[in-house]
């Protein structure tokens, strides 16, 4: 059995748990996601790496029931926004896709999440937050 | 500065047109502008042509088709505020005395179903972040969250455009509908249902623009002064915002770019929100024109339902806003879309509108926004 592929290289980590990889900027301190060389706030390059944290609270939710352009998985799927401690909102798919599962400033947590099996049979990966607590 | 005048407008109804090219459609709206401003070959020094589907050099083959060239012709490409964006260039190069007249003209055919982008990266797509519905559902829910509104007002927004639209023969659906029926429609992302989002589709629409004191052209309407257009971008932290970011801040203070070029519109043209007597608005899904009222500062922060309710932007009230039906009526060719609203208010500030004419409107506000992010905010004033 292969190992999982990440849908595209740079974006997340394949520890367990996964991890964000953003950037924070020491001249505005705001992080950012993806990691950038230039700080998308201030403009400044006094940017490093960061591993952003695997905790946050659902911030925004909502499914998508159709399949969007060029799409590879299966619907319906969570799809949301997650606020992490760091200040910063992450656009996210979510491992819960009925929206009335899911409620405002739940805890969630980082995962990583099968989109689809390549032509090598290999799992093809993506970044995705899951309630910490079976839904109710 | 010298005023700018609109001296002649024109539209290819906005539906589908099994056959016709975009140049087609083009032709249409260009010709029926250059008609009724009276402005033949070698009378406009250049064009400006909005799209986002249209291809390279869209407005080339238009003008081209008319055998009318050789003046520059800029393509533009601003998303839904494509038009918008050709309308600020041109309008800036008649006031400040670059040209006399020129022609600005949006056009396009829209592929069916969800739109597919070139702004989203392959990994974006195959992960399914392309889902742009999803993205319009995200910003309903924290609207909602933040302002009351509720789906019912959600509803009445899709029942009061399509009531306006009934009375618009440009429009793509001329039917009332009833709230219930908005709300059994199926859920696309919740909270929005199919019958609260805008149809993607096809269309023309153009304006001859001039000098106001020009003598250049034989004839023309007039009457109507191009008082602002407006293109703003967004500024960087808003995870919601129309620039489609993949994280943000948690600044919920930004003002967005709809707020930015709406507060330039109002300082070009001198005048403010409550000056306005009719609004075309962007109504790409049914929480977008609310919100929209807060951004274009036509209500109070979470004043939005309260104004919906009171029948204030109903044609009959105090601000009508999408006389015309919108974009849910309509449908939204992107790069005709704003022209689609100039015209629209040209009608309406002409008393040109029929059925749905809003009595005694001297001042109109059109308004488009969308990916980029690009947000364009017209002003126009019967002289």
């Amino acid at each position: 059995m292969s190992a999982p592929v990440p849908v595209t290289v740079g974006l997340f980590t394949g520890t367990d748990p996964p991890r964000l990889l953003g950037g924070r900027c020491t001249a505005c301190g705001h992080h950012h996601f993806p990691r950038h060389d230039i700080c998308p706030y201030c403009a400044s390059d006094a940017t490093e790496a960061a591993e952003l944290s695997a905790d946050g609270r659902l911030w925004a939710w909502t499914a998508v029931t159709h399949p969007p352009p060029g799409y590879k998985g299966s619907v319906p799927f969570g799809f949301g926004v997650v606020e992490l401690p760091e200040g910063i909102r992450i656009v996210t798919r979510l491992t819960e896709s009925d929206p009335g599962r899911l409620r405002v400033d739940q805890p969630v947590h980082l995962v990583l999440d099968r989109l689809h099996v390549d032509d090598e049979g290999r799992d093809v990966v993506v970044y995705a937050f899951a309630p910490d607590e079976p839904s109710s | 500065m010298t005023a700018v005048e609109v001296a002649g407008i024109g539209l290819h109804p906005f539906g589908r047109f099994e056959g016709a090219t975009v140049t087609d459609l083009g032709v249409a709206a260009v010709r029926a502008a250059l008609v009724e401003a009276g402005v033949a070959r070698g009378g406009f020094q250049a064009a400006f042509c909005g799209t986002a589907y249209g291809g390279v050099a869209t407005g080339h083959k238009v003008l081209g088709a008319l055998g009318m060239t050789g003046m520059p012709i800029v393509d533009i490409e601003a998303g839904c505020a494509s038009g918008a964006a050709a309308l600020m260039l041109g309008s800036n190069a008649v006031r400040a005395g670059q040209y006399d007249t020129v022609v600005v003209f949006g056009v396009e055919k829209m592929p069916r179903g969800i739109i597919r982008s070139s702004f989203f990266d392959a990994w974006q797509e195959e992960a399914g972040f392309a889902a742009t519905p999803a993205y319009f559902g995200l910003r309903a829910q924290r609207f909602m969250r933040a302002s009351g509104v509720t789906k019912d007002h959600l509803a009445a927004v899709v029942v009061k455009n399509r009531r306006h639209g009934v009375h618009n023969p440009d429009a793509m659906f001329r039917s009332e509908v009833e709230a219930d029926a908005v709300l059994s429609s199926r859920v696309v992302c919740e909270p929005l249902h199919l019958w609260m989002l805008c149809s993607p589709n096809e269309g023309a629409a153009a304006v001859v623009l001039r000098r106001k004191d020009a003598t250049t052209g034989d004839g023309g309407v007039g009457g109507i002064e191009v008082a602002a257009a407006v293109l703003r971008s967004h500024l960087p932290g808003a995870v919601l915002s129309e620039s489609t970011p993949l994280a943000g801040l948690t600044d919920d203070t930004l003002p967005t770019p709809t707020t930015l070029a709406a507060d330039d519109a109002y300082e070009m043209a001198g005048l403010g929100p409550r000056e306005l007597d009719v609004v075309e608005c962007q109504d790409t899904d049914a929480a977008r024109e609310l919100m929209s009222y807060e951004e274009l500062r036509l209500c109070p922060p979470a004043g939005a339902a309260e104004m919906l309710d009171a029948g204030v932007t109903s044609v009959g009230g105090r601000l009508p806003v999408n006389p015309s039906g919108g974009l849910l009526s309509k449908g939204e060719p992107l790069g005709a879309s704003a022209l689609g609203q100039v015209v629209e208010l040209v009608r309406q500030l002409r008393g040109e509108a029929g059925d749905r004419q809003v009595h005694g409107a001297r001042v109109g506000l059109a308004h488009t926004v969308g990916r980029g992010a690009n947000a364009g905010v017209v002003v126009l004033r019967r002289s």
